[in-house]
């Protein structure tokens, strides 16, 4: 498997160190209550097929990156900086 | 039988070679199965489960029957294909699978007993009494059973791994191959041709087909000539692209010096590439399958297409009296080609009741081979035609059934293979691995003029969508025969006839399996065991699917392939791990102090990839407790020195750094001042705690934090995770500098006095209370100094650039010992730190909250922070969870043991009874007994009760008083003072 690192370019996963679901990303308000939380910390997807999840470029540049990808084809899509991914 | 005047050999270098203890000679060029073949060999090892004698079946590696073991002592290697060996000179090879001798097998008794050993016999006979399998059916059926044996000794031949990339690979060297790489390589793509041969050409070099008005061979060779003038085409011969991966990723696996008895230094005797292409063609050929009929595995039968492979490129014919039978006019050609080169053929025997005519040799039309006879050897065959069965007098047989394309690698990505009627055999499915184009006879396509047509129209198509320009260039002239076929699989009558060689699988095995109602193909496999050799049934799938479909009425299409999975051919574990054994799969770190601690006779101890002293032994002492408590007791007395440079340093810069702090620490950061150094709790978002350390503020905008020595990589994601990821907003930026600063621990009543005595400036009690930090000077060098503690005694941590490191250690341990102090390990480090209550990743190992060790005031109301709002779950806050306590057997000579359960004194030892468990122990000298720190319900609350500690793996049961964590100075005077 390979990921395009938007800063380093294509690279091979073992430069990569895999996190989870880019679900991560959103953390919810101190105060946003016991199922957001428990949503955010705990509940995870488990699809076949296109998934959003976090990747870090620990052999390379150190980015961490929201990396699509499909779990039935292995195929990679849309890479992108986490730091840019937020809403 | 060596022929004159034939062959790709050189004659003028004869090459002595040995097998099975017997001296041989070929030529170079030879493989062991043709150099075997020119010397009379016609047995090369006996079949895995009947122990029959079998003779070469191809000329490539699928081979299934004559697997040899080459080389000797621990460069042994079982299982080598005597097709695939080259021979050179002093090559040693013995046969496998016999006892005593290839010729007389005494394990050959199970041909005998054959009718109890078909299919399913192993899961029907061994599956009563139970007990019996390990103790005696599996051994027994393992001895009898198997291919060659490893040698049991480790690392014999060097292995190594390489990466390449390329616009192009081209899989397979054949003319469909070299027409794809020298289009693209003439259009200036990055090209790599990898062929499994050691000599590119193909079948090529195996038929006497014209390519251009010349040889096909002499084609082949101008067409290399040209590619190896090429800057931009790299050439790797025997080399096996073993497996299609995600990405435009293939394995590949290049023998490198197997075809040579040398061995220069360092050279591998096999590469392990991964190979990124941004486009493959793959022409990897066919493989021809055998007709299965009664005993048609006497040596001797072999597949019409390696007998024309070893008279046309290796000049050897493997008889006097070769027959030919087959269902295509591959049976005419072999004929042509054994008559050309001065071969007798008694027969061609061809299935097709409309096969051409041919004046050239004696055709029998619509008939079929029936049986075989002959051991040791083929000696005649029996053919089956309208008027009846007939003898005929042969010594060999070339057989075809037709060929299978080599689909495998279009299959590794799930895809399967597409049936075609028309030439009877699979081909691959479009677009089955993304960016790989089959072409050639790989894709069905069977003459030469097809194969190199194909090869240039895909590499044409990969051009354009690389945006490369292509030329228009005619392409060679070359045979256009059509491929006439009429399938035929088994032909029927009595009798064993054999589909898997290598798996002893019959026709009738199949049969079996379909009416015991193992259907599925994936069912039919694994209960008769065919195509689970290691050819991974390269030589019988199709057949043996073809008998399945017609034994349950289905066609074949409907009864589909068995999954084609990686590797295409054998790959040695060793190669898939090269560079990653020993130190390459776990390398060292050492610390500045390493070569002064190892002189000191330190016994090292592991720490992530890190080596740190244990102790640091004296003469006279007999057991590590002795220097472990004479080091103890240096600190607690004068000076000990620790090298702690393997704690994680994160260099933290950036106007934000200080809220960055208070949202990573469950404590105040902002509010530390600059010259000032704090404990901090790191929690994950769950509300467990992940690691802690002790940071320090250099500057306003200026921190450097430490971790432990486990996490500081797990630290460092989470640091930049938690930037990029939560706040990008934020200026802030992280550097490790672990390596960059080598730290040593200074720690006893004298460390001042130690220090004073080697700073370049007077170290001024008032300018250094506890917690301050700060730049100095040591002989001229720029450093920075720690008021910090581990050992509950007064302390500081020196930092140097890592250059110094070991110029720093011994000066430090010279003015200890000079103070009556010296260097302390990691068994007096984690006594120090037991002794005052300190933790390690042996209590925050994961499953403990702040609350749980006693921190939870530490989690700071005024602010967020990661894991605050987790922490503070109800079930994570209760009184009666197991939280941090110390430990101290009541009776002085008390043993404790970490990992041991705590239970209340009067409860029996049984799981539900559990009240905690111990996690750290040690020899107290200041106690002078046994002590520990560990979880216990109820925690602080249970001060001075009384616990039953129980291990029950080593024995031991101590009763012990529970404490408070900290055993020795608990209000800390000493360390402040
Ligand atoms: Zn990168």
């Amino acid at each position: 498997m390979r990921i395009p690192c938007p800063l380093c370019g294509t690279r091979d996963r073992r430069e990569f160190w895999y996190r989870g679901a880019a679900v991560d990303l959103e953390r919810p308000a101190p105060d946003a209550g016991v199922e957001a939380w428990d949503d955010f910390v705990y509940l995870r997807e488990n699809p076949a097929g296109p998934t959003r999840e976090l990747w870090y470029h620990e052999g390379g540049c150190g980015a961490w990156l929201v990396v699509e990808r499909d779990t039935v084809t292995h195929e990679i899509g849309r890479v992108a900086l986490a730091s840019e991914e937020r809403s | 039988m060596r022929l004159a005047g034939r062959g790709l050999i050189d004659r003028s270098k004869p090459v002595a070679f040995e097998f099975d203890g017997a001296r041989h000679s070929g030529f170079e060029g030879d493989t062991l199965a043709s150099a075997l073949l020119a010397n009379g060999v016609r047995v090369m090892g006996r079949s895995f489960k009947y122990h029959r004698p079998r003779g070469v079946l191809s000329a490539g590696s699928e081979e299934p029957n004559a697997l040899v073991t080459v080389g000797a002592g621990d460069a042994r290697e079982p299982n080598v294909r005597a097709t695939m060996q080259e021979i050179h000179e002093g090559l040693q090879a013995w046969s496998q699978n016999r006892w005593p001798s290839l010729g007389f097998d005494l394990m050959a008794v199970n041909d005998l007993a054959a009718p109890f050993l078909g299919a399913g016999f192993y899961y029907k006979t061994f599956m009563w009494p139970r007990s019996f399998w390990e103790k005696l059916y599996e051994p027994v059926i393992r001895r009898a059973a198997g291919l060659g044996a490893l040698s049991g000794q480790a690392g014999g031949e060097r292995y190594e791994r390489a990466h390449a990339f390329c616009d192009l690979l081209v899989i397979g060297a054949g003319p469909a191959g070299l027409m794809a790489a020298l289009v693209a390589g003439r259009a200036g793509a990055d090209v790599i041709l990898a062929d499994e041969q050691a000599r590119m050409g193909g079948r090529l070099l195996a038929e006497t087909y014209e390519v251009d008005g010349q040889a096909g061979h002499l084609w082949a060779d101008v067409v290399l000539a040209e590619l190896d003038a090429l800057p931009n085409v790299r050439r790797m011969g025997r080399t096996t692209v073993f497996g299609a991966y995600d990405g435009g990723t293939y394995g590949a696996l290049e023998r490198v010096l197997h075809h040579s008895g040398r061995r220069p230094r360092g050279a591998p005797v096999e590469t392990y590439w991964t190979i990124v292409a941004k486009r493959a063609v793959l022409a990897a050929g066919a493989i021809e399958r055998p007709v299965a009929f009664r005993n048609n595995d006497r040596p001797g039968i072999m597949t019409a297409g390696a007998v024309r492979a070893y008279v046309n490129r290796w000049g050897v014919s493997p008889g006097q009296s070769v027959a030919v039978f087959g269902n295509s006019d591959d049976a005419h050609r072999t004929a042509r080609d054994l008559l050309a080169a001065g071969v007798h053929v008694p027969a061609v025997i061809d299935s097709r009741e409309d096969a051409p005519e041919s004046r050239d040799f004696e055709l029998r039309r619509g008939a079929v081979v029936c049986d075989a006879s002959g051991r040791r050897g083929l000696e005649a065959v029996t053919i089956r035609t309208a008027q009846g069965e007939e003898r005929i007098a042969a010594d060999a047989l070339a057989v075809t059934g037709g060929w299978n394309p080599t689909v495998h690698l279009t299959c590794h990505m799930n895809a399967r293979p597409v049936w075609r009627d028309d030439i009877a055999c699979f081909v691959p499915q479009e677009g089955a691995v993304p960016g790989l184009r089959a072409a050639g006879a790989c894709n069905g396509a069977f003459s030469t003029a097809t194969c190199l047509r194909e090869g240039a129209a895909a590499a044409r198509a990969v051009l354009e969508e690389l945006g490369r320009t292509v030329r228009d260039e005619p392409l060679p002239e070359a045979e256009d025969d059509p491929y006439r076929i009429a399938p035929l699989w088994a032909v029927s009558g009595k009798g064993r006839a054999w589909l898997d060689f290598q798996n002893d699988v019959t026709v009738k095995d199949v049969k079996q399996a379909a009416q015991e109602n193992f259907r599925s193909v994936e069912h039919m496999k694994r209960y008769t065991t065919q195509g689970m050799a290691t050819d991974q049934g390269k030589n019988s799938n199709v057949a043996a699917l073809a008998v399945l479909a017609d034994a349950t009425g289905r066609g074949i299409p409907q009864t589909g392939t068995t999954t084609f999975r990686p590797p295409y051919s054998p790959v040695a574990i060793a190669a898939l791990g090269a560079g990653a054994e020993g130190k390459g799969f776990r390398p060292e770190r050492f610390a500045t102090s390493h070569a002064a601690s190892i002189e000191r006779g330190a016994p090292m101890i592991e720490a992530g990839l890190w080596y740190r002293p244990s102790y640091f032994p004296r003469d006279g002492e007999s057991d590590w407790r002795q220097s472990c408590d004479r080091e103890v007791g240096y600190v607690r007395e004068a000076v000990g020195v620790a090298d702690v440079s393997t704690l994680g340093k994160i260099d933290i810069q950036g106007k934000d750094a200080a809220a960055f702090l208070d949202f990573v620490y469950s404590n105040m950061f902002s509010t530390l001042k600059v010259g000032r150094v704090r404990y901090g709790l790191m929690l994950r978002e769950d509300g467990f705690v992940m690691d802690d350390g002790t940071t320090a503020r250099l500057g306003e905008k200026h921190y450097l934090m430490t971790t432990t020595t486990a996490a500081a990589g797990e630290v460092m994601k989470h640091l930049e995770f938690v930037h990029q990821g939560l706040q990008p907003d934020w200026d802030v930026r992280f550097v490790s500098v672990t390596e960059q600063w080598a730290q040593f621990a200074v720690a006893g009543p004298k460390a001042r006095e130690l220090l004073d005595g080697i700073l370049d400036a007077p170290l001024d009690a008032a300018d250094w209370p506890f917690m301050s930090c700060g730049a100095v000077s040591v002989g001229g060098i720029a450093g920075r100094l720690f008021r910090i503690s581990f050992s509950g005694e007064q302390g500081f941590e020196i930092a140097v650039p890592a250059r110094y490191g070991a110029a720093l250690f011994d000066i430090l341990t010279d003015r200890a010992e000079a103070l009556g102090g010296g260097p302390y390990g990691m068994e007096a480090l984690n006594v120090l730190r037991i002794e005052k209550g300190f933790i390690t990743h042996a209590e925050i190992h994961g499953r403990t909250t702040a609350f749980d060790i006693g921190m939870g005031r530490m989690v700071s109301a005024k602010k967020d922070c990661i894991g605050k709002t987790m922490s503070e779950r109800p079930g994570l806050l209760e009184a009666d969870r197991e939280r941090l306590v110390g430990l101290k057997p009541i009776n002085a000579d008390g043993r404790m043991l970490a990992g041991a359960h705590l239970f209340r004194e009067e409860d029996p030892p049984v799981r539900e009874n559990g009240q905690g468990y111990v996690t750290s122990v040690c020899h107290s000298p200041m106690l002078g007994q046994m002590i520990g720190l560990g979880f216990l319900k109820g925690g602080s609350d249970r001060h001075g009760e009384i616990v039953k500690m129980w291990d029950g793996l080593r024995g031991v049961t101590t009763l012990c008083e529970v404490t408070g964590p900290v055993f020795f100075d608990p209000d800390g005077g000493r360390m402040r003072g």
